[in-house]
């Protein structure tokens, strides 16, 4: 598409997070990850963005969609939660924090686009996956979202299996990850990676030349 | 792309993988209006051109048929001026010529792979626009999309049949499972020197993963 356009794309264009995130239960805890690549049209606006934000403390949610939508609903809900975990008295559950996202997305459904995968660990239900897709809450072992999941729906429908370690969890998110930056043009730049257990969280940065390489790169 | 196809489409899965010996063209075997409506469970998107080489359709039907038609009556005529059985490039390059030289009118991309005695097993993709590509293997359709990440994770160079049957089917039955224009049995013909074994794997035998 050869436009003559003396203005940058950046200028016009919605800033979008079209991009990769992914989470994962095991027994103890989840993992998250995503891609950092922040893109307005054709433009790439911000080549080292983290889209996984912390909501609480062991609870962190991944961002995609339109990326001030994304970030305003993890800062109201990041709100929310630390106002809830006062009148509760203790550390906030998962589902909570995934339900406060849900009513967000579902009562302004019209008016957002972004969709957050909240995932966490609490002490009555462990590590917990949760989408909130459109405005719906459910539980998932693991799920994949942005532009770039379409890629690695078939990957991760046969690489998944039941009951993985942490560190093969990491990895399947690690490779999941590298696929989808490869095909997807909205995804890419460094991977991060969360891994939230009983003792807190733990951000990772993988860098775009250690990511996995597969056949005919 | 695919819902804005006016008529019956074949949204659709296809795809074609070399392996140590031959190659192994598959696809699914749906065909929908509209996306909503199937209209047919059971179609056979692998058309035989030739004695060694097949092709595959995604995008309209008819468009589809009709170039196939052509291509076909083509490639018998050359390889029956050149006395000898034609070279998979030349048929890759027939349909090309066709999408090219219609590219406004017609909404169908190909795959062609086949067998012959100079370059041995050889998979093309001939594109939507009639760009024609030489590939190890490639994947095309709708349900394609879905299956880029396992196609690169779990292709390797020079398999053998039965490793190479595995991917395809495997590929095929993930693609099926995620994307609802593609359906139905999985179609696959391995083509090799010594001829060609057409085999159809219904539903229920596909294989399995782990949320079903």
């Amino acid at each position: 598409m050869l436009e003559e356009s003396s203005e940058p794309g950046w200028l016009s264009e919605e800033v979008k997070t079209g991009t990769t995130i992914i989470a994962i239960e095991f027994d103890g805890g989840v993992v998250l990850g995503s891609d950092s690549r922040v893109s307005a049209g054709e433009t790439v606006v911000n080549r080292v963005m983290n889209k996984l934000s912390l909501l609480h403390d062991k609870i962190y949610c991944a961002l995609s969609g339109s990326a001030a939508d994304a970030q305003t609903i993890a800062e109201m809900v990041n709100y929310q939660l630390d106002v809830h975990s006062i009148e509760v008295g203790e550390d906030p559950q998962v589902r909570s924090a995934a339900t406060l996202v849900k009513n967000i997305s579902y009562k302004y459904k019209e008016e957002l686009s972004a969709h957050l995968i909240v995932a966490g660990w609490d002490k009555r239900a462990g590590g917990q996956v949760y989408v909130t897709l459109n405005g719906l809450l459910s539980r998932q072992p693991f799920a994949v979202g942005g532009s770039g999941s379409s890629y690695v729906y078939g990957f991760v429908d046969a690489e998944y299996r039941k009951a993985m370690s942490k560190e093969d969890c990491q990895q399947f998110v690690v490779n999941t990850l590298s696929l989808a930056m490869g095909r997807d043009g909205s995804s890419g730049g460094v991977a991060y990676l969360v891994t939230i257990d009983e003792k807190g969280a733990e951000e990772k940065c993988i860098l775009g030349n250690e990511l996995p390489t597969f056949y005919d790169q | 792309m695919d819902s804005q196809i006016k008529g019956v489409s074949t949204g659709t899965t296809i795809l074609a993988v070399t392996f140590n010996g031959g190659v192994i063209i598959g696809s699914d075997s749906r065909a929908s209006i509209g996306g909503s409506y199937v209209s047919s469970k059971t179609i056979n998107k692998l058309i035989q051109v030739h004695d060694r080489i097949f092709c595959c359709i995604a995008g309209s039907l008819a468009d589809a048929q009709a170039v196939t038609k052509a291509a076909k009556f083509q490639i018998s005529f050359h390889s029956i001026q050149m006395e000898s059985p034609p070279l998979v490039k030349a048929a890759a390059s027939v349909l090309k010529e066709l999408c090219y030289n219609n590219k406004e009118e017609l909404q169908a991309g190909f795959i062609t792979a086949g067998w012959d005695r100079k370059k041995g097993p050889q998979v093309y993709t001939v594109a939507l626009g009639g760009m024609l590509l030489s590939q190890p293997f490639t994947i095309g359709g709708s349900g394609s999309t879905y299956i880029y990440g396992y196609a690169d994770a779990k292709y390797k160079p020079d398999m053998s049949k039965e490793e190479c049957l595995q991917f395809a089917t495997n590929a095929l039955a993930l693609a099926m499972g995620r994307d609802n224009v593609s359906g139905g049995v999985a179609h696959l013909v391995v083509i090799t020197e010594e001829g060609v074994e057409h085999m159809v794997i219904p539903g229920d035998k596909l294989p399995k993963f782990h949320d079903e």
